[in-house]
């Protein structure tokens, strides 16, 4: 048993920025443990990947182009990745923990029979096993999680808790073809459709994110809180109070029932800061808390607060940055 | 045709969530309710009876605790409720459970559909459901928006899926095991007859003999420690200022210093 390998995500020949961010990791725990790393880059578009991957930091790396991988499936993708890892026993195997990485890593971990810790936030070695960190009760808590026994160790993780290492155009590797293992008649479920989120940045890949919370008030209220967005390159977030009241659509709530993030800045504008909230936002590098009630909970947690109306510091925080970001 | 919800009880989401003296997980005097993203596959299951489905079971692994969320399924509108409990699932990962309730779905007759939460809130991993339809070797749709076409007599499906980059519609055969995310409809609150219902329900317990659980299969995951966070240090530092426009320009200022912009 030997090697870590790393699952390559890419959606429409862009890779997934978690991917790198797991070749990151995988050059680490590899280096520790005195064995190669391999990417697998499944789907079209896979071979100029797998060059990108190993200027990232893996040794070399397994492709497999077909029409069958075009869009990801779970049946076809699982079953080659489970056959190439039974027959190559790779030690660790690492993806992002994705809609489609979950997908993959799960369904291989049946075909394995392996363990699979989901989610990871941190990992080190400890006597060549993975020791990772899982925020568990949806942030509320961490707990360290290990698989004591057997391989493949299979771990997933979350977006922007690792580094991905700058692409180093003097490394290379031995890129190697593999055949797909499923025929298009064996596969249950067909792609069709494809609507793109519109010009959004993703919640969880996002550096920045100004979110709105009950103080908002309404759809508009969300008005200034993306204008603040465009002048910062930031994602825009919600409570669940303004999911719930119908002014913001739920792929903007972050929290316990939606997402989980972890960027540099987290501007959280009329959120009071309930429990729920805050699991899935308190690992933010900086928060700052903008909130008319100065008792509000959020300030507990936030670094910076203003106690004033959102809708007078939002849009002159809108142009303080417009003035010193010259834009 | 009959559809199959999967859940599991976790502690009320306005909780407080603490590890004690001995390194166990406590929430206090707050309840265990179902988890809250299960309420959805719930919801879809009574939907479907409109669709062809003429019975609902609701389906846990667990302990005594875990009938809190059956109970709650059946008041909501379910028509019957299993439980599978054992000492073998004791420690189990994600790999045990699901390989648990593939084995008691199998057991029930003419299953068309598994449904499930897209995760839960306490191990939150969102494993289970993909590893459920795997160990079945059925189709598996995960993140789920939107059940737009499903025809039980055909044995066909269609959904429309919550991707990271957006909305993905997807065609495929049943029987499927599909997950579904918040927003795919509006959960009711159980009705006082459903509750009496539910309180009176004899919710039958499988063993893991009973379901030909493959007890040679042991948890391959375990989880050394828990612990809270540690407090974030430092006070909050509250921007004081005679306007919003120079607490902003303060709060700017800090910030690029601070690097993050």
């Amino acid at each position: 048993m030997s090697g870590v390998w790393v699952w390559v995500e890419q959606h429409d020949g862009q890779a997934a920025s978690v991917s790198w961010e797991a070749v990151g990791l995988a050059r680490t725990l590899a280096d520790g443990l005195g064995e190669p790393v391999t990417a697998l880059v499944f789907g079209m578009n896979a071979a100029a990947l797998a060059q990108e991957a190993i200027q990232r930091g893996a040794d070399n790396a397994l492709v497999c182009e077909d029409e069958t991988l075009a869009a990801f499936r779970l049946e076809p993708y699982a079953s080659l990745l489970s056959g190439l890892a039974q027959e190559r026993q790779p030690d660790v195997i690492l993806a992002g923990a994705t809609t489609r990485g979950s997908d993959i890593m799960g369904a291989a971990a049946v075909d394995l029979k392996a363990g699979l810790i989901a989610g990871a936030v941190g990992a080190e070695l400890s006597d060549g096993r993975i020791v990772a960190t899982v925020p568990v009760y949806s942030g509320k808590l961490m707990s360290k999680v290990t698989i004591p026994e057997g391989s493949p160790q299979m771990l997933t993780i979350r977006n922007r808790a690792f580094a991905a290492l700058e692409p180093d155009a003097g490394r290379s590797g031995e890129v190697e073809t593999v055949a797909p293992v499923l025929p298009e008649d064996e596969i249950m479920s067909k792609v069709v459709g494809f609507e793109a989120a519109e010009g959004e940045i993703s919640l969880t890949d996002a550096a920045i994110i100004v979110s709105g919370g009950r103080g908002v008030g309404g759809p508009e209220g969300f008005e200034p809180l993306q204008e603040l967005c465009d002048v910062l390159g930031a994602a825009l977030g919600a409570s669940r109070a303004a999911v719930d009241a119908g002014w913001i659509s739920y792929e903007h709530q972050v929290g316990q029932t939606g997402k989980t993030v972890s960027p540099d800045l987290y501007i959280a504008c009329g959120i009071s800061g309930a429990v729920q909230h805050q699991a899935g936002m308190r690992t933010s590098k900086v928060i700052v808390a903008i909130n008319k009630d100065p008792e509000a909970p959020i300030f507990k947690l936030a670094h910076y607060g203003v106690v004033d109306d959102l809708f007078k510091v939002v849009p002159a925080l809108t142009q303080a940055f417009r003035e010193r970001l010259g834009k | 045709m009959r559809v199959v919800v999967c859940t599991k009880e976790t502690p009320d989401t306005a909780a407080k969530v603490e590890v004690d003296a001995d390194g166990n997980v406590t929430w206090g005097d707050a309840p265990l309710v179902i988890n809250p993203w299960d309420e959805y596959a719930v919801e879809e299951a009574i939907l479907l009876k409109d669709r062809g489905v003429t019975t609902s079971t609701v389906l846990g692994v667990g302990t005594e605790t875990t009938k809190e969320a059956l109970k709650h399924a059946l008041a909501m509108g379910c028509d019957e409720a299993v439980l599978v409990s054992d000492e073998a699932f004791e420690g189990a990962d994600t790999l045990v459970v699901s390989h648990a309730l593939a084995q008691a779905i199998k057991k029930m007759d003419e299953v068309g559909l598994v449904l499930f939460g897209r995760e839960t809130t306490d191990g939150g991993s969102g494993q289970v459901p993909v590893q459920v339809g795997r160990w079945l070797g059925w189709n598996t749709l995960t993140f789920v928006s939107k059940i737009v076409e499903i025809d039980f007599e055909a044995g066909t499906i269609k959904v429309e899926r919550l991707l990271e980059e957006g909305k993905e519609i997807v065609e495929g055969r049943l029987p499927a095991v599909v997950s579904v995310v918040k927003g795919i409809n509006e959960p009711r609150y159980p009705s006082f007859m459903g509750i009496r219902k539910a309180s009176r329900a004899e919710i039958p317990v499988w063993s893991a003999a009973e379901i030909g659980f493959d007890e040679s299969l042991k948890p391959k995951v375990t989880w050394p420690e828990i612990y809270a966070l540690p407090p974030r240090e430092g006070e909050c530092e509250i921007i004081e200022a005679e306007t919003a426009e120079e607490a902003a320009a303060i709060l700017a200022d800090r910030l690029i210093a601070e690097k993050v912009v």
